[in-house]
């Protein structure tokens, strides 16, 4: 029998799962008049479960080795959490709509479960597990995509993904497929130690990190990005660019650090040039955009570039910076998408030059997407800045300093379409802007949680210093 | 020592007032006071720094205080200062007080004007105080968000492009910046050990001279940048152009000389053998920099291009001084820093007052106001005077000391880029006096400026505190000097075993 105490270090995912069938079952009590009734309950129940499993647990395996749970896969699971009870908070104004009461029980449970999908992903051991938690995220996502299933482009979004993912998925199957054939295992551990720069590793490795490529698109892997991102609701928008990408570069770059450990150089050079790629199409393209979305979009393609920047640097300082990052990059995408999200309920506004004029009749938001976009370019004090300075100093700890070079000039091009929206909202004339409204109380309160850690996070530390000790684990 | 810490927390704290102030007279009056405490506070230090020198203290940096922040990269929160850094302080401390004096009558969207405005000077100051290259690094970026906005919101003329145009290209040089940090961080511990951003202890290993010719440039452009080098000085004539009156005072009195700093602080202090091997391509920018701002400034019509060109020239000046390598220059540049921190700061606040009374700043257009608007008028003679360099000025002593320094080289390249240098000084003559004629003597070319109103109570504490502080380093200049000279020692001391 399963010693129960090593069950604990699941309790991410089964806490999950129980949330969402607890959902489940209340709504199917719950009165058809009733639902929102609902979205209360979730956030409040999510947000339980999320406390309970900050509880440390021993770190150890289970399942043969399938499965790993230590402080490093807790913490980032507990960002993702975090993560993901932001978008909750954010999507009240959404669900509350008349034309959503029929579905909102599904909306938590389909975001619960592709979290549930992407803990399992962090804690993998082995390709499968890998795979299987890459898949359970994924196919519900697609669903929620397309789920303003009138409008044309949330359900050519929702398409689009589908068979996106379903194709990028074949491309890493293969890649995985060829590595096992050529180590005979499907352990990370046991690959690690086989790994050789032969033909056969070396083509599986191009493919698998093609497949990751189109997870967190990476150019030449993002064309999907803007039209699903676009037409998708707003808050699915923001959990695509956050949660999901975040767990996709998280198992990528612990893939990259203990699996292809003996091919470093390798997938450095191959990284180097996925970097810039990255990071300057996603730019250029950005500057062209007036959807918030879509901008949004580009921007945070972009910045899977500067996270690649970080990947380079190995070793521990490598994986905190991308850890790091990634909590930062949480509290910023989730600000400036909560206010676009509050813009858009209270009046279908989603362009920037529709944002004109936005601090005269709501100056906090405007305050709040300005913190956050300044956040995203990477100036202090918020905490972007920090961020982003130590992914170049992870870079710059293995000598890349022309890649940093070219990262910091693409952070200065990244400053100019982040200072457009900024004028749009502070300096731009407009007669009728956005009118004064008041957001749901959620969303506020997600907000002040998003502007006070953009503006804490960097000063404190700790915080920083708490992720690298974690990450000595890996090492 | 905490003391230095409060020139952020007084900012800062002052900020935080402003937040609960209503309307104009409210945050005018709190960012009054708590500017007010800040140059109380920069006096202080000053004379603090003079009797613990005078008593025989000889570290390199006083008041140092040291808080570790990210323990695992070895970054620290250190802050302390030398000689230069309290002048540049008092500087930047005496500007802001003048600044808030200058944007008293600051309507649209009051509050929000003197957050950002403060903001900037929190970065100005902490930039000053620090001794970690990573605190200094984001003091220095710190000034960004606000700058932007202040130009952009309150500016005038074509705010928007002059504002995106300077923002971009001073965060291309902070990129720039950013990588030659990294560089040094990353060559700081030759003989194994911890990496480390202390300036002070950078100084005393030596960098592979291989990394310093590769971060040498990217530091001194990065830092030029800020400091108008040619041909990156373009955001400068547009941007303080643009800029509300306070924001021009403070970015080309202090801002541009925090370039100027940093060329000098990083760049040439922790990379000395790179920067004597190269210093000829920056000399012959920055000679093109001071002659070129110079004739530009000649060309203009416009009031406050006029002053952004001649602050070209002007701040040319001091990094082709610090270029020079030796005590003389070096000390010359340090005090045309703090000089013309100050004279611009004057020439910008009486631009600043003169156009919110004429509606105009094409000298075409004016003609007489000393008549009309007598303390304004003298100011600006006065201010002009400074600028040309006459003898009672601080002006004077500055330029002076650097073309001593600079003709201390005795080879063909450097004369001749003193002497093209040292020509600059007639063409500001030139620019000067025309303006100063055509402004402030001979007819009266409007109607409308018949009647101008006299300057005001606050208009006169503002331009008076920037004047005294002109007129002080004028008369007694060898007390600056010797705070300067005491601080160099260390820094010749370390580019002179590369010279020779």
């Amino acid at each position: 029998m399963m010693d129960f105490k090593y069950i604990l270090l699941m309790r991410h995912e089964l806490l999950l799962v129980l949330v969402a069938v607890i959902i489940l079952i209340f709504d199917f009590l719950t009165d058809r008049e009733k639902k929102n009734r609902l979205i209360p309950f979730s956030i409040y129940l999510f947000a339980g479960a999320m406390l309970v499993s900050f509880f440390p647990v021993k770190p150890g395996v289970l399942f043969g080795g399938s499965f790993q749970g230590n402080a490093l896969t807790d913490f980032f699971k507990d960002i993702l959490n975090l993560a993901l009870l932001i978008v909750f908070m954010q999507s009240e104004g959404y669900l509350r709509k008349e034309e959503n009461r029929e579905k909102i029980a599904e909306y938590f449970v389909l975001l619960i479960l592709t979290l549930v999908g992407m803990d399992y992903m962090v804690s993998s051991g082995d390709f499968l597990t890998f795979y299987v938690g890459l898949e359970t995220a994924s196919i519900p996502l697609a669903g929620l995509v397309a789920y303003d299933k009138f409008k044309s482009r949330s359900a050519e979004g929702g398409v689009k993904l589908i068979l996106l993912s379903a194709l990028s998925s074949g491309v890493l199957l293969f890649g995985l497929s060829l590595v096992y054939g050529a180590t005979g295992s499907i352990y990370f551990s046991d690959i690690a130690k086989h790994i050789t720069a032969s033909p056969l590793i070396i083509l599986g490795f191009i493919f698998f990190l093609s497949g990751m490529g189109f997870k967190i698109s990476l150019v030449p892997f993002h064309l999907w990005t803007a039209d699903v991102y676009e037409g998708a609701p707003m808050s699915i928008t923001a959990y695509l660019s956050v949660v999901s990408k975040g767990a996709a570069v998280f198992i990528l770059t612990i893939i990259l650090y203990k699996v292809f450990k003996n091919i470093t150089g390798l997938w450095e050079t191959a990284l180097y040039a996925l970097a810039i790629l990255t990071m300057t199409v996603g730019n250029l393209f950005a500057i062209r955009q007036n959807n918030i979305k879509r901008f949004l979009a580009f921007s945070s393609i972009a910045q899977a570039g500067f996270i690649l920047v970080g990947i380079m640097g190995t070793g521990s300082l490598g994986m905190t910076s991308i850890v790091y990052f990634i909590l930062i990059y949480v509290f910023t995408n989730l600000g400036a998408f909560g206010v676009a999200s509050a813009i858009f309920n209270a009046s279908g506004v989603e362009t920037i030059s529709g944002y004109n004029g936005l601090y005269k009749t709501n100056p906090r938001l405007s305050l709040i997407m300005m913190l956050s976009l300044f956040s995203l370019a990477g100036i202090p004090p918020v905490a972007g800045f920090f961020g982003k300075f130590f992914m170049f100093t992870s870079a710059g700890s293995k000598g890349y300093f022309i890649l940093i070079l070219i990262g910091v000039l693409n952070a200065t091009i990244s400053l100019y379409y982040y200072l457009m929206v900024v004028k749009a909202m502070f300096i731009n004339k407009n007669d009728h802007p956005v009118p004064y409204f008041r957001s749901p109380n959620f969303l506020r309160f997600s907000l002040l949680l998003c502007s006070i850690a953009l503006v804490f996070i960097g000063f404190a530390g700790g915080i920083f210093e708490y992720i690298m000790s974690v990450s000595h684990v890996l090492f | 020592m905490d003391f230095l810490n409060l020139f952020v927390i007084v900012p800062v704290l002052t900020m935080i007032g402003i937040l609960f102030t209503k309307e104009l007279k409210g945050a005018r009056l709190v960012s009054a006071i708590g500017m007010g405490i800040q140059l109380v506070l920069a006096i202080f230090l000053v004379f603090y720094y003079l009797s613990v020198r005078g008593a025989g203290n000889l570290h390199e940096m006083i008041l140092t205080t040291d808080y570790s922040w990210f323990p695992s990269l070895n970054i620290h929160y250190f802050i302390g200062v030398d000689g230069i850094a309290v002048a540049m302080i008092a500087l930047t401390a005496i500007v802001i007080f003048a600044g808030v004096f200058a944007s008293w009558e600051m309507e649209y969207l009051s509050r929000e004007f003197f957050i950002s405005l403060i903001l900037l000077s929190t970065g100005v100051f902490g930039f000053f105080i620090s001794l970690d290259l990573f605190t200094m690094f984001l003091f220095y970026e710190l000034a960004v968000i606000p700058m932007y906005l202040l130009i952009g919101i309150w500016g005038s003329g074509p705010k928007e492009a002059s504002a995106m145009k300077l923002t971009l290209m001073l965060m291309a040089g902070s990129a720039l910046l950013l990588v030659g940090i990294l560089g040094i961080y990353y060559h700081s511990a030759p003989n194994g050990g911890p990496h480390t951003f202390n300036i002070l202890a950078i100084s005393k290993i030596h960098i592979p001279l291989a990394a310093q010719r590769f971060f040498f440039p990217l530091t001194f452009v990065g830092f030029g940048i800020l400091g108008a080098l040619f041909p990156l000085h373009t955001w400068s004539p547009s941007g303080h152009a643009s800029a509300p009156t306070a924001v021009s005072m403070l970015h080309a009195g202090v801002l541009m000389k925090l370039g100027a700093y940093g060329c000098f602080r990083v760049a040439i202090f922790l990379m000395p053998q790179a920067a004597t091997q190269m210093a000829w391509i920056f000399i012959i920018l920055t000679s093109i920099s001071v002659v070129y701002g110079a004739f530009g400034a000649i060309m203009q019509k416009d009031l406050k291009f006029i002053n952004a060109y001649s602050s070209v020239s002007h701040v040319g000046l001091i990094l082709f001084a610090l270029l020079m390598m030796n005590k003389i220059a070096m000390d010359g540049a340090i005090l045309q820093m703090i000089s013309h921190g100050l004279m611009t700061a004057l020439f910008f606040a009486l631009i600043g007052m003169i156009y919110g009374r004429t509606h105009t700043r094409d000298i075409r257009e004016m003609g007489g106001l000393m008549k009309v608007i007598p303390f304004l008028g003298v100011m600006y003679m006065i201010a002009g005077f400074a600028s040309l360099g006459l003898p009672g000025f601080s002006g004077f002593v500055a330029e002076m000391t650097i073309f001593v320094g600079a003709f201390k080289h005795s080879d063909l390249f450097h004369r001749v880029a003193s002497v093209v240098v040292v020509s600059s000084i007639v063409i500001t003559a030139v620019y000067i006096l025309r303006v100063v004629g055509k402004l402030l003597l001979g007819p009266v070319q409007k109607e409308a400026h018949l009647h101008l109103k006299g300057a005001s109570w606050y208009e006169k504490l503002s331009t008076t505190s920037l004047l005294i502080a002109i007129v002080g380093i004028g008369v007694l200049p060898l007390w600056l000097s010797d705070t300067i000279l005491n601080s160099l020692q260390p820094i010749m001391e370390k580019l002179v075993a590369y010279l020779h």
